[in-house]
């Protein structure tokens, strides 16, 4: 009785309900579906459906874990190489988002006070429009004799993209890794620029000055000074960038082409064209695991370089 | 008024120095020589330009007008990080990310010093702030005392022509503050560099001082040794912002060659010197309450520098009392009296009437 009114007690508390109703959700809508996934990844494909793990047969209880969809993960070089494809273009991405949004996150952040909130308001004003339709735009922008293509293979720049092999051939520049990345950087660039805002505002410029007046020219006083102080707006922005960019879906779907396949899409036609639910669902939890590995070995070091900080 | 001359020759040599931030004048054409090897303090409350003014000399701010020399090298066009000039900054601004021995080596390299020459110096600097075993901590793993010693050692590091302290002890509590200063004017002076500091604090500009500047509203109101700035003040601002003080109007009743006499509301006051001014004219007398002595029984000459008042508060400070007294006019006199016997027979208290009386030389006319 009493354990039950400790229970809720508990329960009733506002704390309780207010982490307790994000991890709900998270439960029920991420870790119930992943453990669904898991469960398929290693079940054998009926005609229809996959089959229970599980059966009784003679009064023997029978438990059959398929694990051959891994190996074969493993084995066919699709697999993997549009899984280091999507790391590669998730990569360059994150590197473009970081060469534009630093510097305009930093002197946004060095901006008269008074004009900061509008141009935070900019930033984030592409999300009042449907990012399905800004990236359906670029479509349009890209194909041939789109504004933005005529302009690209008006100053020769087309060149230079085939010199870098970002696209097959010159004039075509839809469908190619160009296009893609151009999308996925448009896409995320708010998501790097407002962490690493929100942490190039907070810093004391007192510092600066400290360096100025012990010899750093402004120049190197950003380097040692102003870059390793940002550092956690640098991580911050570059997993928020990252990680959803490795498992895109819509964007390679829009804009990539035949050998920018990503494991989004791989995902996508192996559950639904293939219909082989445990392969695409051993080919998701895989995915999943490497992302999740690094990011909580990350997770426990920032953890720790915390608890030194106090 | 002019500032004091320095005893030695100019190492810093401040002239008609200015900075207009859009029509209101921080600092107002402002000049000052300062001796090599001299701390000097500039005084002020805030807002008075000391700030702006430590900040010229940095190079943070550029002068709208006039010169700094340092050292016969005019500094007004160079940036911060080209000048011979270090400073310690308010609440220190060390560097977070960097540990110890980083944030002292921080300026060395930026000079290009070779690397086993660094580490010398950074010890030797450890040395002299006694921080040796925390040169691998991160700044935040200090103590206030220790951080404020590490801002020393990297302001030092580079061995400056000239020092800079902002507020160097503003953050420090006050028992701390009380052994630090003492410290700091070992360590400056066991370097020997001259040093420029600001503050609002006048027992801090006092105590670590060889001179000071009272400073208000951009301009220099006098400049002068602790001793002479609170015994002789030039005016009734710097008498009445430098520690406490009771100031009287009076008129100059008489100007002879050896003294002359100021009828205030509540006493005549004799005074042993005369003075340059016309009889009839308004002036203020000025005296410190340490000159004042404090009876019972009336003095022996009521005439002059005698007034009788009634005790209407009293605050004990340990070493001394401070009393307030009424007199006729409602006019307050403040009283302080050293606590030199410790169970005194007759003890004034809250209520009791007294005489108040001083010598010819307590007082300090001031006319301006």
């Amino acid at each position: 009785m009493s354990m039950w009114r400790r229970f809720s007690h508990w329960l009733m508390r506002g704390r309780t309900a207010v982490i307790g109703l994000p991890y709900l959700w998270l439960v029920l809508f991420f870790l119930v579906p992943f453990l669904v996934l898991a469960q398929i990844s290693v079940a054998e494909m009926g005609t229809v459906r996959p089959n229970n793990l599980t059966s009784i047969k003679d009064g023997v209880l029978t438990l059959s874990l398929k694990f051959s969809n891994y190996v074969f993960l493993a084995s066919d070089a699709l697999y993997y190489k549009t899984y280091l494809a999507s790391l590669k273009y998730a990569f360059w991405t994150t590197v473009f988002c970081l060469l534009i949004g630093y510097p305009f996150a930093y002197f946004m952040a060095r901006a008269k006070p008074s004009l900061q909130p509008a141009l935070l308001m900019l930033v984030m004003l592409p999300f009042w429009t449907s990012f399905l339709l800004r990236v359906y735009a670029w479509k349009g922008l890209l194909t041939t004799d789109g504004w933005v293509a005529n302009l690209i293979i008006g100053v020769g720049l087309d060149k230079l993209l085939l010199w870098a092999d970002l696209i097959t051939a010159p004039g075509k520049l839809m469908n190619t890794p160009f296009s893609l990345v151009l999308g996925m950087v448009y896409t995320y660039l708010p998501f790097m620029i407002l962490p690493l805002y929100g942490n190039l505002s907070k810093m004391d410029l007192r510092l600066l000055e400290a360096a100025q007046d012990l010899g750093a020219s402004p120049w190197v006083a950003f380097w040692k000074i102003t870059v390793p102080l940002s550092k956690a707006g640098i991580i911050a922005g570059s997993m928020l960038v990252f990680i959803p960019c490795v498992g895109e879906y819509v964007i390679p779907e829009l804009l990539g082409g035949p050998e920018t396949l990503m494991t989004g899409s791989v995902v996508w036609s192996e559950f639904f064209s293939n219909n082989d639910w445990p392969l695409a669902s051993s080919l998701a939890v895989t995915m999943i695991l490497l992302i999740i590995v690094p990011l909580a070995i990350f997770n426990k070091y920032q953890a720790e370089a915390q608890e030194k900080r106090k | 008024m002019p500032p004091a001359a320095a005893a030695q020759p100019a190492y810093l040599k401040i002239e008609g120095l200015t900075k207009d931030f859009d029509g209101y004048k921080a600092v107002n054409n402002v000049s000052l020589d300062i001796a090599k090897g001299e701390i000097f303090a500039l005084l002020g409350s805030s807002g008075c330009g000391k700030s702006t003014l430590l900040r010229m000399l940095a190079g943070f701010e550029t002068p709208s007008a006039g010169r700094i020399v340092l050292d016969g090298k005019d500094m007004a066009n160079l940036p911060p990080y080209e000048r011979p000039v270090n400073m310690m900054f308010q609440s220190y601004a060390l560097f977070p990310h960097l540990t110890v021995e980083e944030n002292i080596a921080f300026g060395l390299n930026r000079d290009g010093m070779a690397k086993a020459k660094v580490a010398e110096r950074v010890e030797a600097m450890l040395k002299l702030v006694q921080l040796g075993k925390f040169s691998k901590r991160k700044p935040h793993q200090l103590s206030g005392g220790q951080q404020q010693r590490v801002a020393l050692a990297r302001s030092l590091a580079k061995q400056p022509q000239m020092l800079l302290l902002d507020e160097p002890l503003g953050a420090l509590d006050k028992k701390l503050r009380e052994e630090t200063q003492i410290e700091l004017v070992n360590i400056i002076e066991q370097v020997g560099v001259t040093c420029v500091m600001v503050t609002h604090d006048q027992e801090e500009a006092m105590t670590m001082a060889s001179r000071i500047a009272v400073m208000s509203e951009g301009r220099f109101l006098q400049v002068g040794a602790p001793a002479d700035i609170y015994e002789t003040p030039a005016t009734r601002f710097v008498a009445d912002f430098i520690g406490n003080v009771n100031l009287m109007d009076g008129t100059l009743d008489v100007d002879a060659e050896g003294h002359c006499e100021i009828g205030c509301a509540d006493v005549k006051q004799y005074i042993g010197h005369g003075i340059t001014g016309t009889e009839g004219m308004t002036v203020s007398v000025a005296i410190r309450p340490e000159k004042i002595k404090l009876q019972r029984a009336a003095p022996e000459d009521t005439k002059f520098n005698a007034v009788k008042g009634k005790v209407r508060e009293m605050s004990y400070f340990g070493s001394f009392t401070v009393f307030h007294l009424t007199l006729a006019s409602g006019a307050m006199l403040k009283v302080s009296q050293a606590n030199t016997d410790r169970h005194p027979g007759d003890r004034l208290t809250w209520g009791d009437e007294a005489w108040a009386s001083w010598d010819p030389w307590a007082q300090v006319v001031l006319t301006q």
